[in-house]
């Protein structure tokens, strides 16, 4: 099929309000919001139902022709980034909520339903959807399905993976598979499927609809922050939380450099002069929660703080969030720019790599802030340059790099939640072994064996597109949205 | 500790020389095991603790460990695998409770098996060894094959090492057992349960003579258990209608628990069946198997039935869309019975991980 009869089929398929192909309507979709990337694809469909889906996926088999999926774009790996001439199948479209129910606390969801929206469609039920990433105003439940995408609130019941029970997707060559069920017990018999499907970063096709486990509302929190002289102890006061037994919901810290441009963002009220800050939150059945804190009380005494403050209400506790949520593009005010890592180390090592991270910033001399999941060792330093100046971003991607290598080198992994993607895949021969990655290209070409699903991302192989900069994500530079 | 590697190039050569490879772990799901092919490895030569940092919050052991060797470990450090793995009295071992899913009634919580794995190293069908996730509690790079192999019953793999994520475990525990008329006002209960904030480890469901009795575990800090059970019995007269309460305490407490994990209900010389279902079908799957003893977790999401022919069931589970996992008291080709789904999915990965079949057919 020659490209002339592609787009042929392809207007058969879609109106043309719904098929883009001038170079002014592709121009949205040509990053994500890893904006350093870009590259333009033949065209975008907008699908209204899965059976335009289906349709264009079979299509792009039948001619060959790369496609990605792309829920709202908010992808900081450059996984919703365009394959140069393919397909880009938008799926903002697919956003129903086609079944809720209460009592089995399940929903039956659309892949381009946004994050909250779910929360919000349940909560007359006490329920909520749990996985929280700050992106949540804006990314699409397809998206979080890609990346097994996490949040500050994921340390007790876990990342997407851990709530998805049910999918039903479009195999790269058009065959449709349904998997899981609306039991608690999800695949329960037979190889996980849906384990696996989870963070394949749309490389195995396309989420049509997802049964997602709900959650019961916490039925009170207790937030408490603390401010140290140095990051090492508040590190420490991570490692003491963890080892007196509690299980916390959210467990974060923040820099000096976060700190501050979060003060000068939302005005957060954090304590002055602190080179670290630590926010634990306990979320529960009262009476437990209650026990719990005054035990948390005790460790957080013990490790060191100079200053502890405890919200009182849902108004002082929703202060503490919005410094911490808006933390990273209040960043944005400091720097012009700026890249995010989300390596992972072991909990033990977070003295020894925030450490090493300074020292690396101070060799490179750009700036670092540290804002992350403390909780689960997930680090998201953010490094500060400046895209105007010739070779800034190159300097910073190659700090970037040796903050990957770092962590690699402390037992940990590239990326907690956002994703291989296109920027990291050069990574993962040094995070596994050739037969390992082997192995994962085999799986890969026996479900897609044209190669055409999200080609060229996760796995090592193909060419990036020349870098270049281009700064925040429109959103992000409105202060909709936030970086996490 | 005797050198590991020596044993895991024996089993690669295993795998590379022959047609079908059989291998069995510690044998508490003798269904599972040898489906008519002689052992030929034993996992259980695969056994011991590689690496446990308790601070960290996660242990790597070799696949054939047995779990009660891990839960020792893990206890004198108040931690554990929160899914309550099952048979571990029966030898059940790491490796064994991975591919065969199995959870007793702790599932409920915090997850299940796929839940608490974080990394895998196996030898695939091509004799090659190969390793998936990682050994931090997030993961986000490569494939995600630990929860693949969950559920997997070895077809796709022979688990060499695996690393888990494990929970501080609450200091005290009660049991409550609540006792209905009938399981429709059981399911009222449960379902009330479902949208309010009380929260429990275990809900476990089962049929007591004529009536149905909810089996609830809440652990915690010990000061507050008792004006939590009081909350609890307090809200379940609220909203249901209870005929018995019965409060279980102490050590009497956690071997009631143990001998749960064990199926210690199950019958001599029965089969044992998982089911996993919304329990929105109870009724229909309880016209198929009520005349067997049985027991429900995860707040009626899993099936637990002890039955004495396996003549009809795959036939009536096919017919209401459930599936069946058959764990102990008969040997068949095919362990999984009833409605299979995703097949197409697995097909593939098996094609890419064994393409000879050398761990049989999916
Ligand atoms: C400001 C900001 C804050 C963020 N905070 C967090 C955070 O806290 N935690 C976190 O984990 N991430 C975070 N992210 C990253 C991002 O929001 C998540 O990765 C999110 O899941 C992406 O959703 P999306 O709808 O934008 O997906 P897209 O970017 O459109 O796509 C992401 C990937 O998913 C694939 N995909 C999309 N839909 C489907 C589908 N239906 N089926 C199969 N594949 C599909 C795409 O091909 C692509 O590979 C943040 C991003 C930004 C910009």
């Amino acid at each position: 099929m020659d490209s002339i009869q592609f787009y042929q089929r392809l207007q058969q398929i879609f109106p043309d309000k719904r098929c883009l192909t001038r170079d002014v309507d592709l121009l949205p979709y040509e990053s994500d919001a890893l904006t350093a990337f870009r590259a333009k694809p033949a065209a975008v469909v907008i699908p209204e139902n899965e059976e335009e889906v289906i349709a264009a996926v079979k299509l792009c088999y039948e001619a060959g022709v790369p496609f990605v999926a792309r829920g709202s774009g908010t992808s900081l790996s450059g996984g919703s980034l365009p394959i140069r001439d393919g397909l880009v199948i938008a799926l903002n479209r697919l956003n129903r909520i086609k079944h809720i129910d209460p009592e089995q606390r399940t929903a039956v969801v659309e892949p381009g339903v946004i994050n909250l929206k779910i929360t919000e469609a349940v909560e007359r039920f006490g329920l909520y959807y749990a996985p929280d990433p700050s992106s949540q105003l804006i990314c699409t439940i397809g998206g979080n399905v890609a990346f097994n995408s996490g949040g500050a609130h994921c340390l007790k019941y876990g990342m997407t993976s851990n709530h998805i029970l049910g999918l039903k997707v479009v195999l790269p060559d058009g065959e449709v598979v349904e998997f899981g069920s609306s039991s608690l017990e999800g695949v329960g018999i037979g190889p996980d499927l849906i384990g696996l499907f989870i963070g394949s970063e749309g490389l195995f096709g396309i989420a049509l609809e997802i049964t997602v486990r709900l959650m019961p509302r916490p039925e009170v929190y207790r937030t408490v922050l603390a401010a140290y002289r140095d990051l090492e102890t508040a590190g420490n006061a991570v490692a003491a939380v963890v080892a007196s037994g509690l299980l916390p919901g959210a467990m974060e810290i923040m820099d000096r450099l976060a700190l501050k441009a979060a003060e000068i963002a939302v005005k957060a009220g954090y304590p002055a002069g602190a080179e670290a800050v630590l926010i634990v939150e306990l979320e529960g059945e009262k009476q437990q929660v209650e026990a719990e804190f005054v035990q948390l009380n005790e460790v957080i005494h013990a490790s060191g703080a100079y200053e502890i403050q405890v919200a009182q209400n849902e108004a002082q506790r929703a202060k503490i969030w919005k410094g911490r949520k808006g933390a990273f593009s209040s960043v944005g005010r400091l720097s012009p720019d700026y890249v995010v890592q989300d390596g992972v180390v072991p909990r033990s090592q977070l003295g020894k790599a925030l450490a090493e991270i300074s020292r690396l910033s101070d060799a490179y001399g750009l700036d670092v802030a540290n804002v992350f999941h403390a909780g689960d060792g997930n680090l998201h330093p953010l490094i500060l340059y400046d895209g105007r100046v010739e070779g800034a971003l190159e300097h910073a991607e190659k700090l970037a790099g040796e903050i990957l290598r770092l962590c690699i080198r402390l037992g940990g992994t590239i990326t907690g939640e956002h994703g291989v993607g296109l920027e990291k895949r050069d990574y993962m021969p040094e995070l596994f072994s050739e037969s390992d990655l082997e192995a994962m290209v085999a799986i890969r070409r026996e479900i897609d064996p044209k190669m055409i699903a999200n080609r060229g991302k996760k796995l090592p192989q193909g060419e990036a597109p020349a870098l270049s900069s281009h700064g925040l994500h429109p959103l992000e530079k409105k202060g909709v949205i936030s970086r996490e | 500790m005797v050198e590991k590697q020596p044993i895991v190039n024996e089993l690669i050569d295993l795998v590379k020389m022959q047609e079908r490879v059989w291998v069995r772990g510690g044998g508490s799901k003798p269904s599972l095991s040898a489906n008519g092919g002689e052992i030929q490895f034993d996992l259980r030569r695969l056994s011991g603790l590689i690496e446990y940092d308790p601070g960290e919050y996660t242990f790597t052991a070799w696949a054939g460990t047995p779990i009660k060797e891990i839960a020792a470990v893990l206890a004198e450090h108040q931690q554990y695998l929160p899914f309550d793995p099952l048979f571990i009295e029966e030898g059940s071992t790491l490796g064994g409770t991975i591919v065969a899913n199995t959870a007793g009634s702790g599932r409920y919580r915090y997850g299940g098996v796929r839940d608490f794995l974080i990394g895998i190293q196996f030898v695939d069908g091509r004799g090659e060894l190969i390793r998936g996730g990682g050994k931090v509690v997030k993961n986000a790079s490569g494939f995600d094959l630990p929860k693949f192999f969950v559920g997997s019953l070895g077809r796709y793999g022979v688990l060499v090492e695996t690393t888990w994520k494990v929970f501080p475990q609450p200091f005290d525990y009660a049991n409550i057992q609540v006792t209905y008329l009938s399981a429709a006002d059981l399911q009222q209960a449960s379902f009330a349960l479902a949208t309010s904030p009380l929260e429990m480890d275990v809900q476990d469901w089962m049929p007591q003579d004529d009536r149905w009795v909810l089996d609830i575990r809440m652990g915690g800090l010990p000061d507050v258990i008792p004006s939590r059970l009081e909350r609890l019995t307090q809200f379940l007269n609220d909203h249901s209608q209870p005929v018995d309460f019965l409060i279980g305490r102490g050590p009497e407490e956690t071997a009631k628990w143990r001998d749960q994990n064990s199926c210690r209900w199950q019958p001599n010389d029965t089969i044992l069946v998982k089911i996993p279902l919304n329990p929105q079908k109870l009724t229909e799957l309880e016209t198929i198997i009520d005349r067997y003893p049985r027991r429900y977790t995860a707040a009626g999401n899993t099936a637990w039935v002890a039955v004495d022919t396996l003549d009809h069931l795959p036939r009536q589970l096919d017919a209401v869309g459930l599936t069946g996992l058959v764990l102990r008291g008969d040997q068949l080709d095919e362990p999984i019975i009833g409605r299979r789904k995703g097949m197409p999915l697995a097909q593939r990965v098996k094609r890419a991980l064994d393409p000879n079949g050398v761990f049989g057919e999916v």
